[in-house]
């Protein structure tokens, strides 16, 4: 037999899975570069550094993808045997191999320190002190917001209190309690001002998620979790449950409206004030 | 070098593999695994059950640190039941030393004996759940007493396991099956119950230095 | 030994005939145990692969009206046809379940681990024959466990395969939190027990049964995989138990080891207090972690092995194979915490969890350099087995390379729960492992049943799937970055979602033609074992291992009156020098002028 060098044989089934490999490379470089479903429109401040990460780990990744499957595609079409011919026997390159190996390590290592300055920014940056600060309480199936008012103090909340009409358990004897706003399922918050979320649950775990301003983070009983972001863009956007919660968890949506000015936030506060105290 | 000396080396009495057959680095030793089947099998399932108390008193240490953690009292029986559980252990090795002499009749004796220890351990942890309970202590009380009815509860459960095992054991000292040069099953079990007192003193301490 | 004085040789057992029961069916011969695994497992896929259909029913057709099905299931939808959310839901968590242990765990560990363990290793048996059938059993009790569960009134689980606390700790904070949410549980406890056994047999058979010459460096791939995943079980599903133990006390006894002060279920504040609510998470994923390794490990092994004997050639840098298993497995246990980025842990761990992460796609890489590294200069014979091992590097590399975006915390703020998750792990954890998973039987088809499947069904089964596949799962990376929640029963319920229902409904219908090509398979497998193509020769894949000595299909005791003997390792294809394009591992050592 010849010593197995050189090309094999072009085979039917060799070259039909390089040409899947083909479409394959085509469709995902349609749908990862074309991008006809893509993203939530970006409405934040830190998103775009998250997308810019996802970005950096997609054209990486992206390359080693097409890479790859182009070479398997082009092995398999190339390498076919009619029957009982000999391969190459090699089977060993230790230099190629630590090549590729610190190689991809390197690549992987400049991904990590990349995605942990956006990381680290994102979770270790004090919020500023005119933020506007929402408390955030979960629950089976719905949100509730609770804003401090004019005088920026939070009134007691006691889960003692809770009623089908005070849902977070709201402390009315509590004078702090008396300009606060409570609304269920909507928010609001002024654009570009930092907004500081503090994140409860009164159930089970449910997660805070904002698709469009790229913030995620789970709502868990018995911790109160602080998370940030400051909202670019004007409009209204969903507030979707990332965290399986139960048999509705699906239903769980809210509403968050990024108000073009603080006048416009101001007056929807006003508005809400007067709701809950009947003026 | 004889036929048999260069068996063992390579595996064969043939030469060894042109050159070019470089992807074999694993020359001809022969498979001989210096520990016997049984202990082997006996690590592994140590292994195993100290991953599952690894997983409990892990969960443990992390409530440890809770605001609402408060103690319980500990009733003092569970010494007495540590020091019948180090008696029984004890009985073993005195088995042991009388099966490398052939002495089977000291090893009945020490194996019954070891077992009435092992069973009257489980008897006396009955006893101290039945204390608590009657200190109105119950599995639900505190994290404490949660954890207090879990570790020792699923230690006991493995203890029993054990006990099974001595059945084996305590059959083939019965039925003459076992002698100075071979005594498997009470080298295996032995070990076995040994790692029910490690396992007993760890969760001991934890609970304790609570 | 042969012997002159007319002993009984080595193998042939002084036993009296079998009757049929103690043969095919309380038999504790490893090949029919292995079977017994194997269809077992089968069986549980398709009821696993049902509950995806009716999942994909769902997805692509949220406001769908589906009255054949609610006649037969009325209590799972309303008077108008539409599904029930909580059946949804229930869906959801008995499919993963099902198919994480049921099947995947059980066909690539059982079902080949058993089958293959003894013969390739060159010993007549496991270490411990009675245990090995008790396992099988145990695991079939668990697997009527679970099903039980779908049938209960209170309903299946609804808490996703993770089961996470308080939820699941809750019997009152929602349907199927209640009996069904047992049953759950004590069939992972059974499957637990189960798989401890097996994987005792594995580790004290491998490392104490091998043959003479068969040194650890000239184990084929899949033994080592085996080896290795049998180790990790050991270590990680005990934790998994610990915490089921820890929950089930937690919703029958009062104790508090998940639930935190302060929550109120219907307006009421209940008693519990204390638990720690992420305490279940860290539990469960340092078991949920080393169990996907569990999955792949396996399929790495057999595939590497089919890939090198279809393309005649050796597996590339078989030594590097077994370190980078080896790093694989090691790393796994430290890695977990990426399941949680955004779960209320602390950054801190995240980063440190994001660093270990990205390290342990390092060794899978090189692991991917050298399939590719085998097929390069390869003579590829393209049998059915091949094609399927082929398929799974493709897929490998697909799934592995999204776990990328995952493992940087940064981006996983964005992906995390969203259905770019679930592309992920069903590329690299579901349906690589089912190609290596269908290489493997299409593979050993003969050697256990002493015919072969047919060709051109499995030809067929294996470009369907291939592209079925694809057209399911590549999707639903796009459905992720678009932002489809994971778990979401009406995606049509946020308008953000809207317009990329199409992607829904193209998965839905490549769904369906997915399965019906599964179909194909399982007519193939079934009607062969009858009617099959009958094999005249040990070795009608002309393989190097030592299962191909004995016959077709392998008889009790496996070898004849002598083992065997190794005198290489098992990847002698298109050796130099050698008459024909493999050398069985057995073939001893002579001179080169001679071969």
């Amino acid at each position: 037999m010849a010593d197995g060098k050189g090309l094999g044989r072009i085979t039917t089934s060799g070259l039909a899975f390089g040409a899947l490999m083909a479409i394959l490379i085509v469709i995902s470089l349609w749908l990862f570069v074309a991008q006809p479903w893509w993203f939530p429109t970006l409405a934040s401040v830190h998103g775009a550094e998250i997308d810019s990460v996802f970005n950096a780990v997609l054209i990486v990744t992206g390359i080693a993808f097409v890479v790859t499957q182009a070479l398997l595609g082009y092995f398999v079409a190339r390498y076919g045997s009619a029957g009982n011919e000999k391969a190459d026997y090699w089977h060993d390159n230790p230099k190629g191999e630590f090549l590729l190996l610190t190689g991809t390590a390197l690549i992987l290592v400049v991904l990590v320190f990349m995605g942990q300055r956006v990381w680290i920014k994102y979770y270790f940056t004090k919020s500023p002190e005119d933020a506007v600060t929402v408390q955030v309480t979960a629950q089976q199936f719905m949100w509730n917001f609770h804003y401090p008012g004019a005088d920026g103090k939070f009134g007691r909340t006691d889960l003692r209190l809770v009623t089908p009409t005070n849902l977070i358990g709201l402390d009315e004897k509590d004078e702090a309690s008396k300009d606060d706003i409570v609304t269920a399922g909507e928010m609001h918050v002024p654009m570009n001002k930092p907004v500081v979320v503090r994140l409860r649950s009164k159930d089970v775990i449910h997660s805070f998620h904002l698709p469009f301003q790229r913030v995620k983070q789970d709502a868990v009983p018995g911790l109160a979790i602080e998370v940030s972001f400051t909202p670019n863009l004007a409009g209204a956007y969903e507030i979707a449950c990332a965290e399986l919660c139960g048999a509705q968890h699906y239903k769980m949506k809210g509403s968050i409206t990024v108000d073009p000015s603080e006048a416009d936030f101001d007056s929807w506060l006003k508005a809400k004030l007067s709701e809950r105290t009947g003026d | 070098m004889s036929v048999l000396s260069q068996i063992l080396r390579r595996g064969s009495i043939l030469p060894p593999p042109p050159t070019h057959h470089d992807g074999d680095s694993g020359g001809g030793s022969s498979s001989a695994f210096p520990i016997s089947k049984g202990y082997l099998a006996t690590w592994i399932l140590m292994t195993a059950v100290t991953m599952l108390f690894a997983g409990l008193s892990s969960a443990y240490i992390v409530l440890r640190g809770v605001p609402e953690w408060q103690n319980i009292t500990v009733p003092r029986l569970v010494w007495a039941n540590t020091l019948i559980l180090f008696a029984s252990s004890i009985a073993i090795e005195f088995a042991r030393s009388a099966v490398r002499k052939d002495q089977l009749d000291a090893v009945r004796q020490w194996l019954s004996v070891s077992g009435i220890l092992g069973f009257g351990f489980l008897v006396s942890q009955l006893l101290v759940w039945r204390q608590l309970v009657n200190a109105g202590v119950y599995l639900s009380t505190t994290i404490h007493s949660s954890f207090f009815y879990v570790l020792t509860g699923a230690h006991a459960l493995h203890l029993a396991g054990g006990l099974i095992g001595l059945v084996v054991v305590l059959r083939r000292a019965f039925t003459n099956g076992m002698t100075a040069r071979d005594h498997e099953p009470l080298r295996v079990w032995a070990l076995y119950w040994h790692f029910m007192d490690v396992i007993w003193i760890y969760c001991f301490l934890l609970l304790l230095l609570a | 030994m042969t012997d002159t004085h007319g002993h009984h040789h080595e193998g042939e057992h002084d036993h009296p005939k079998l009757g049929f029961w103690r043969k095919y069916v309380f038999s504790t011969d490893h090949k029919v145990i292995g079977i017994q695994y194997l269809i077992t497992a089968m069986s549980m896929a398709i009821i696993g692969g049902t509950l995806s259909l009716l999942m994909r029913l769902q997805l692509g057709w949220p406001h769908g009206s589906f009255r054949f099905l609610a006649n037969l299931m009325p209590k799972a939808f309303d008077s108008q046809g539409h599904m029930n959310a909580d059946f949804y839901l229930s869906l959801v968590t008995m499919h993963g379940t099902i198919m994480v242990f049921f099947l995947f765990t059980a066909v690539l560990t059982g079902g080949f681990g058993n089958f293959l363990i003894p013969l390739q290793i060159g010993a007549r048996d496991m270490a411990f024959p009675f245990l090995n059938a008790l396992s099988y059993w145990i695991f079939l009790a668990s697997c009527i466990v679970i099903f039980s569960a779908l049938l209960v009134e209170g309903g299946a689980p609804l808490g996703g395969w993770t089961s996470y606390a308080p939820l699941s700790a809750l019997p009152d904070a929602g349907p199927g939190q209640g009996t069904g949410m047992t049953l759950w549980i004590s069939a992972i406890a059974l499957f637990t027990a189960s798989g401890l056994m097996g994987g005792l047999n594995y580790i004290t058979t491998i490392l104490t049964m091998r043959t003479k010459g068969l040194s650890m460096m000239r184990l084929p791939l899949t033994q080592w995989s085996l080896l290795i995943t049998a180790v990790l079980g050991l270590l990680a599903f005990p934790v998994l138990l610990a915490a089921a133990i820890l929950l089930v006390f937690d919703r029958t006894g009062g104790t508090s080891f998940f639930i935190p002060g302060g929550i109120v279920l219907g307006n009421k504040l209940i008693e519990h207090t204390g638990g720690h609510p992420l305490l279940w998470q860290h539990l469960f994923w340092f078991f949920g972690h080393p169990e996907v390794y569990i999955v792949i490990l396996p399929a790495m092994g057999i595939a590497s092995d089919i890939l090198a004997t279809f393309c005649r050639k050796p597996i590339f840098s078989y030594k590097m194979m077994v370190y980078a298993m080896v790093a694989i497995s090691g790393l796994s246990f430290i890695v977990w915490g990426h399941h949680m980025f955004v779960s209320g842990m602390s950054p801190f761990l995240g980063s440190v969890f994001t660093i270990t992460t990205l390290l342990i796609a390092v060794p899978s890489a090189v692991k991917t350099f050298n399939w590719l590294g085998t097929i390069w200069g390869a003579r590829i014979r393209f049998t059915s087995p091949a094609l399927f091992s082929i398929g799974f590097v493709s897929l490998f590399v697909s799934g592995g390379l999204s776990g990328i975006f995952l493992g940087t915390s940064a981006a996983d703020i964005q992906m995390q729960d969203t259905y770019f998750v679930v592309a992920h792990f069903h590329l690299v954890m579901a349906i690589a492992p089912l190609f290596a998973a269908y290489g493997g039987l299409y593979f050993w088809f003969p050697k256990m049943f002493g015919r072969m499947m047919n060709e051109t069904l499995g030809k067929i089964h294996f470009w369907a799937s291939f592209v079925g596949v694809y057209c399911v799962f590549f999707p639903m990376h796009v459905l992720g970055i678009g932002g489809q929640m994971r778990r979401i029963y009406d995606p049509l319920n946020y308008e953000f979602l809207q317009p990329q229902q199409v992607l829904n409904v193209f998965i839905s219908v490549s769904a369906f033609f997915l399965a019906a090509a599964q179909i194909l398979f399982l007519v193939n497998f079934f009607s062969s074992i009858w009617a099959g193509k009958r094999v005249l020769v040990n070795n009608p894949w002309q393989a190097t291992t030592l299962e191909w000595e004995t016959p077709c299909p392998t008889g009790h005791g496996n070898f004849g009156p002598e083992l065997p003997v190794v005198h290489r390792w098992a990847f002698d294809y298109s050796a130099p020098g050698a008459k024909e394009d493999f050398v069985p591992q057995t073939a001893p050592a002579v001179p080169a002028r001679q071969l």
